[in-house]
């Protein structure tokens, strides 16, 4: 009878185990969101969201730049991973039942977790080093190679819950096949589709180490894909170099609000809006 | 109707522009193919990118090797100054596997509580929202987790742990140095921290994957909650948790601003949890956009990015296998 209530106290021990767990897990974001918000709330101002940086010493600078800077990187990295992605993600669902498909598979899951300060380094040689200094372009090719695999990966799981009898129906009005994929079914799967677009940006959004090394950060609005743009983590980074300085600090702290807001309102849109699908990208994004 | 319309091409009255089509579009090469291949080919890109990244980083580093060969990697030296220049990739590769494996330490067990809270104990009607916020750790940009790092946790860890440990046992070689927090200690717990959401979701999807009956099986010979996941669950998914906290470990190894942020970024070899010390990704970070174009010291840092990118293939291809040898049994429909 003993043995019976030790074996129960153990049961209790690990439940209260797991709870403890949870709890120290859930502190740190409890933390994060109450720091970033009690440091970074005061910072908020008009001027602060829509001036340049300019001087950072200058306690009237701002982060609009940095607003702008990301945005306009995020669009340019859309238009580069987003169409790579999404055929890239077809071919998989559709004709990737082979030894080619499995390779690409695997490789795309690879380089899904590849450190983003490598994919820094890739793109510094080939587009840096290419122009000759540092520029948006290349920042756009880093954060297009991380966002890659996240979109092919989201598109193929959303094609391949297209039930095949809308794909029979197709074929059976006679209509062909590259004409079912493109018009049919990516249509059918556009909400799981975007569900890992708008993931993939809520990623990238927050890329620094890749920046650091191609769009080296900027004080002043966008002046061209070949010049070097300002984004908010580079805009953070730099903010807390000059930390010694407490208007910079107060800058960094706002922009991570700005930064934080931005990306867990995508996140959290999505997963409102996409309740109980695919945990791939959740879990990697 | 039918004999008529497949005679008249015979009797030469083929419309030109007919003609004209089936000569552009052969029967054998239809719009399909070209869709096909070209979807081929945008799948290629991601082989692609894998074969420039290698490419572009042996060679970048090819004038490191051959200035300093194997001392690349043996020797204890990382001086930039123009004239006393040497290059060593060894404080970082230790700084990195130091700090990678405070992270493991500390967060897979964490992960796994969590995993197995939330798989197999927790009330159906929390198990969803728990782990979608336990989820948003992953979502918080690595910078945050920097700024955080530096002005909140490491106080918590200066005061409250390293204080304390340099107090009763900082006669210890390992526990040396001034406790002021910015060294392999805090950064390798911001790790744990930031490996939590990956370990445990991979773990906890792994664990579902287990079938009913394993567990079905344990209760009916009496088994309590914690028994039924000892001996029916954890067994079976073994390899899978296994590989997800390799992958935790490529996060670890990978992670770069939160680590470059709190690390203090002096290249020594670590001897003491509290020193100050540097990893692959910070050196990186820190030193590139400094480095002139051409120069040794670019080189290097980019050899120090191909060990990094060694590493994280390895490791990365080793978990990949673990976690999809296991979920595979599902017939795919976890991932």
């Amino acid at each position: 009878m003993s043995n019976r209530s030790f074996r129960k106290f153990k049961d209790r021990l690990a439940y209260g185990l797991g709870v403890l767990c949870v709890v120290l897990a859930m502190f740190p974001l409890a933390s994060i969101l109450f720091e970033v918000v009690r440091n970074g709330l005061p910072a908020i101002s008009v001027g602060l969201l829509t001036r340049p940086t300019g001087n950072i010493t200058d306690p009237s600078s701002g982060i609009g730049n940095a607003i702008e800077g990301t945005l306009i990187l995020i669009g340019m990295t859309c238009l580069i991973a987003v169409p790579i992605g999404l055929f890239a993600g077809i071919y998989l669902a559709e004709f990737g039942d082979n030894k080619f498909g499995r390779t690409i598979r695997f490789l795309n899951d690879v380089l899904a977790e590849f450190p983003s300060i490598v994919i820094g380094i890739l793109a510094f040689s080939i587009v840096v080093v290419a122009i000759g200094h540092f520029s948006a372009m290349a920042g756009a090719v880093a954060l297009s190679i991380i966002m890659l695999p996240i979109v092919t990966r989201t598109a193929e799981e959303s094609i391949k819950l297209v039930p095949s009898s809308i794909r029979d129906a197709a074929m059976a009005l006679g209509i062909r096949r590259w004409r079912t994929s493109l018009s049919i079914v990516l249509v059918t799967a556009k909400d799981g589709i975007l569900t890992g677009i708008m993931l993939s940006i809520a990623r990238i959004a927050g890329e620094t180490a890749p920046l650091l090394l191609t769009v080296l950060g900027s004080g002043f609005f966008f002046s061209g894909v070949d010049q070097p743009i300002d984004a908010l983590p580079l805009r953070i980074f730099t903010d807390y170099k000059n930390s010694n300085y407490p208007s910079a600090l107060a800058q960094g702290w706002g922009a991570a609000l700005v930064l934080v807001v931005l990306v867990l309102s995508l996140n959290l849109g999505v997963r409102f809006l996409t309740r109980g699908r695919s945990t791939f990208a959740r879990a990697r994004a | 109707m039918a004999v008529s319309e497949e005679a008249r091409p015979k009797q030469g009255k083929t419309p030109a522009r007919a003609r004209l089509a089936s000569l552009r579009f052969p029967r054998r090469f239809s719009c399909d193919d070209v869709f096909e291949a070209s979807s081929i080919i945008f799948a290629g890109v991601i082989v692609l990118i894998i074969v420039v990244t290698s490419v572009f980083l042996v060679r970048g580093s090819v004038p490191v090797l051959e200035s300093f060969g194997t001392g690349f990697f043996t020797g204890k030296n990382w001086i930039a100054a123009a004239g006393s220049e040497s290059y060593s990739a060894l404080p970082f590769v230790l700084g990195t596997l130091v700090t990678s494996a405070i992270a493991v330490a500390v967060g897979v067990p964490l992960s796994m509580g969590i995993a197995i809270f939330l798989a197999e104990m927790a009330p159906w009607s929390v198990r969803n929202p728990l782990s979608r916020v336990i989820e948003l750790l992953a979502a918080v940009p690595s910078i945050v987790y920097g700024l955080w790092g530096l002005f909140v946790f490491r106080l918590w860890i200066r005061d409250y742990l390293e204080t304390p440990i340099s107090n009763y046992v900082g006669s210890f070689p390992v526990f040396q140095g001034t406790p002021l927090g910015l060294d392999f200690l805090t950064a390798g717990l911001i790790l744990a921290i930031m490996i939590i959401p990956t370990v445990s979701s991979i773990s906890n999807d792994v664990m579902m994957a287990v079938p009913a009956s394993q567990r079905e099986a344990a209760y009916s010979i009496g088994a309590t909650r914690w028994e039924v996941v000892r001996t029916g669950v954890l067994g079976y998914a073994r390899s899978g948790i296994f590989g997800a906290t390799i992958l935790g470990l490529g996060r670890a190894v990978g992670e770069t601003m939160a680590v470059t942020m709190i690390i203090g970024n002096i290249p020594a070899l670590p001897a003491s949890f509290f020193q100050h010390g540097a990893t692959m990704a910070s050196v990186i970070a820190n030193e590139f956009s400094e480095a002139d174009p051409g120069s040794l010291h670019l080189s290097a840092l980019i050899g120090i990015g191909l060990t990094l990118f060694l590493f994280a293939l390895e490791i990365n291809v080793f978990a990949q296998l673990m976690v999809w040898r296991v979920l595979k049994v599902r017939g795919g429909s976890v991932e």
